[in-house]
Parts: structure tokens; C-alpha cells; sequence
């Protein structure tokens, strides 16, 4: 059992080498968009980060400030405060994350 | 969105028809692994003993690694996260080293490409589901239908809606933060490239860290909301 799942994973492996190498050789070229769509799509990229920085901000200055309260009552707890704000803002930046990543795609289609 | 640069991993003849994240990935896996087998080595020379040494050696160096990572499973998980040590701790040393080596000129970091996160987090995924089925036979099923039996038609969809997202968002956020720090920290340089970039470089360090703890707890999370038992 244990001799076949090793085969498998290293069949796995080649497979997976050899199609990154076919994909590595062989580029499509991408085709234009309009004028006007690409002015859209200026506008949105800027926009919506501008957008969702703004509620991120607002979001992760509130939760911080609610454990700096923590730490400022308690200082002998900082550690254990510390470390769900730092989940908690990690959380709260992934949603500005994803509006970054539509932006990268939406630059990348100019 | 191709970020195509010189990295050191080009230089290697075998590597170089890859592309340029899968090599530079097997190159910090390779560091990955040279590092783990020392470890092994200089641990099995040691034998049983309880006192560690004194200075700063290399076994002292594994020791608090294992030791935090398997602290951090166990505190989470409750007394049955030692089976979940080995993938958790796989997980977070590979995207630990591949985030930092985005700090270092010349290399493409795997995790700052869609492909590497998505990966890591498909394992999960599956992970969980191979988990709760293993736990809890074909009984996994009855957490999709929520509290009450008769809810169970408007529970499945958003049950199975919310299952879906957690893959795509544990490697969005992942690929997000470190092409978005890769993005910056280039651009810094190329700005101003005297002192300002030192700030994109801080970022960096505390960025890979916290991302790395946020996917452990995020996995951890998922793991034990999988094989957790109904109680009343």
C-alpha cells in the first residue's frame, strides 16, 4: 500500500513537470479590448482599491483600538491580546486583498 | 502579470525550462529538506539527552521550531492535534520559507503565484472532508444539514456555498498578500532607491509571519471544526 501510493505521488510529480514545461514552451498571445472598455477598467482598478482601503482602514482602526483598550487595562495580558488582533486584522485585510487581486487582473487586461 | 526578472534558480541547468515559481520553489524545498535531514542527523547523534545545550547550536534551532509549531497545533486543537502536527506543520514551514525568501533579491517566491496557494489550500480542503469522513463515517454529511431536520433544503446550499469559499479565500488571501508585498517592494526599489525601500522590506518580514500563522490557524480551524462532536 505504502509502495504503490509512493509510485502514484512520484507519477503525480512527473506528470505535473512535464505539463509545466509543454505550458513553459508555448505562450497564446492575448487580444486587445476596446479604448473605451480599457478607460472603464483604469477607473475601476483605481477606484475600487480606493474603495475598499477605506472600509478596510475603518475596520481594522476599530479593532485595534479596542485591543490597545484591552492592553492599556491590562497590561500583563498583551500577549494574549495580541494574538487574536493579529487574526483578527489579517482577516479583515484579506477582503482589501481581494479587491487588490481584481485590481492586478484588471491592470493586466489594459 | 508576469513578473519576469533574474532569479538565481535560472542559473541552474536543470531548472531553467521550468516556470520560474515551480523552480523556485523546488529550490526552497530543497533547502527545506537539507535543513529537516541535519536536524534528523544531529538529533539521532544526540540520543536522549534532556538538557539542552548551551549556546545557540543547530539542534537548539530545530528544537524551538518543532516545539512552537507542535505547541501551536496542540493548544488549538485540543489533545487530539498531534495527528494534525505533521500537515499543519508541513504547510507552514513550506509557505513560511517561501514567503521569506521573497525578502531576498533574486528569487520569485512560489507562494506570490495563484498555483503554489491554491495548491496548499486544496490540500486542506480535501484534507478536511478525508478527516471528517475517516471520524465520522457517512454521518459528516448530517453537519451539512444544520440544527433542525427541516431546514435542512436552506442549510445545504449556504453549508455548501460556505465550504466552497474557504479554499478559494485561504489561497486568495495567501497569493494576494504576497504578490501584492512583491508589487510594492519592487516598486519601491524602483522609486526611490535609497532608504524608502527599507520600510517595503519591514513590511515584508511581518507580512510572511502573520500570513503563515493566519493559514496554520485558519487550517487548524477548519481540522477541528471537521472532526468536532455534536455536543449538547
Amino acid at each position: 500500500m505504502k509502495r504503490f501510493l509512493t509510485v502514484l505521488m512520484l507519477l503525480g510529480i512527473f506528470l505535473a513537470v512535464m505539463y509545466g514545461i509543454a505550458c513553459a514552451a508555448g505562450e497564446a498571445p492575448a487580444a486587445g479590448l476596446d479604448s473605451s472598455v480599457k478607460q472603464m477598467a483604469a477607473l475601476a482598478a483605481g477606484l475600487g482599491l480606493g474603495i475598499a482601503a477605506a472600509g478596510g482602514g475603518i475596520g481594522q482602526g476599530r479593532g485595534l483600538a479596542a485591543a490597545l483598550e484591552g492592553i492599556a487595562r491590562n497590561p500583563g495580558a498583551s500577549g494574549k491580546v495580541l494574538t487574536p488582533m493579529l487574526i483578527g486584522l489579517a482577516m479583515i485585510e484579506s477582503l482589501v486583498i481581494y479587491s487588490l487581486v481584481i485590481s492586478f487582473i484588471l491592470i493586466g487586461k489594459l | 502579470m508576469e513578473h519576469e526578472g533574474f532569479t538565481w534558480v535560472s542559473l541552474i541547468p536543470f531548472l531553467k525550462n521550468l516556470p520560474p515559481h515551480v523552480s523556485n520553489g523546488i529550490f526552497v524545498s530543497v533547502i527545506v529538506l537539507i535543513a529537516a535531514l541535519i536536524g534528523y542527523v544531529q538529533l539521532k547523534k544526540a540520543g536522549d539527552d534532556i538538557v539542552p545545550a548551551g549556546k545557540l547550536t543547530f539542534r537548539n534551532f530545530a528544537e524551538l521550531i518543532v516545539e512552537t509549531l507542535s505547541n501551536l497545533v496542540t493548544t488549538n486543537m485540543g489533545p487530539r492535534g498531534k495527528e494534525f502536527t505533521l500537515l499543519v506543520g508541513t504547510l507552514a514551514l513550506f509557505i513560511l520559507f517561501n514567503n521569506i525568501s521573497a525578502l531576498v533579491p533574486g528569487f520569485m517566491p512560489a507562494t506570490s503565484n495563484v498555483n503554489t496557494t491554491f495548491a496548499c489550500s486544496l490540500t486542506v480542503f480535501v484534507m478536511t472532508h478525508y478527516y471528517g469522513v475517516r471520524e465520522h463515517g457517512i454521518k459528516y454529511l448530517k453537519q451539512f444539514m444544520g440544527p433542525l431536520v427541516w431546514l435542512a433544503p436552506i442549510m445545504i446550499p449556504i453549508e455548501v456555498i460556505g465550504h466552497l469559499a474557504r479554499p478559494v479565500s485561504l489561497g486568495l488571501r495567501l497569493f494576494g498578500n504576497m504578490f501584492g508585498d512583491h508589487m510594492v517592494t519592487a516598486m519601491a526599489i524602483g522609486f526611490v532607491p535609497f532608504i524608502f525601500p527599507l520600510t517595503a522590506w519591514v513590511l515584508g518580514c511581518l507580512v510572511a509571519l502573520v500570513q503563515t500563522f493566519v493559514f496554520m490557524l485558519l487550517s487548524m480551524a477548519y481540522f477541528a471544526g471537521a472532526i468536532s462532536h455534536e455536543e449538547h
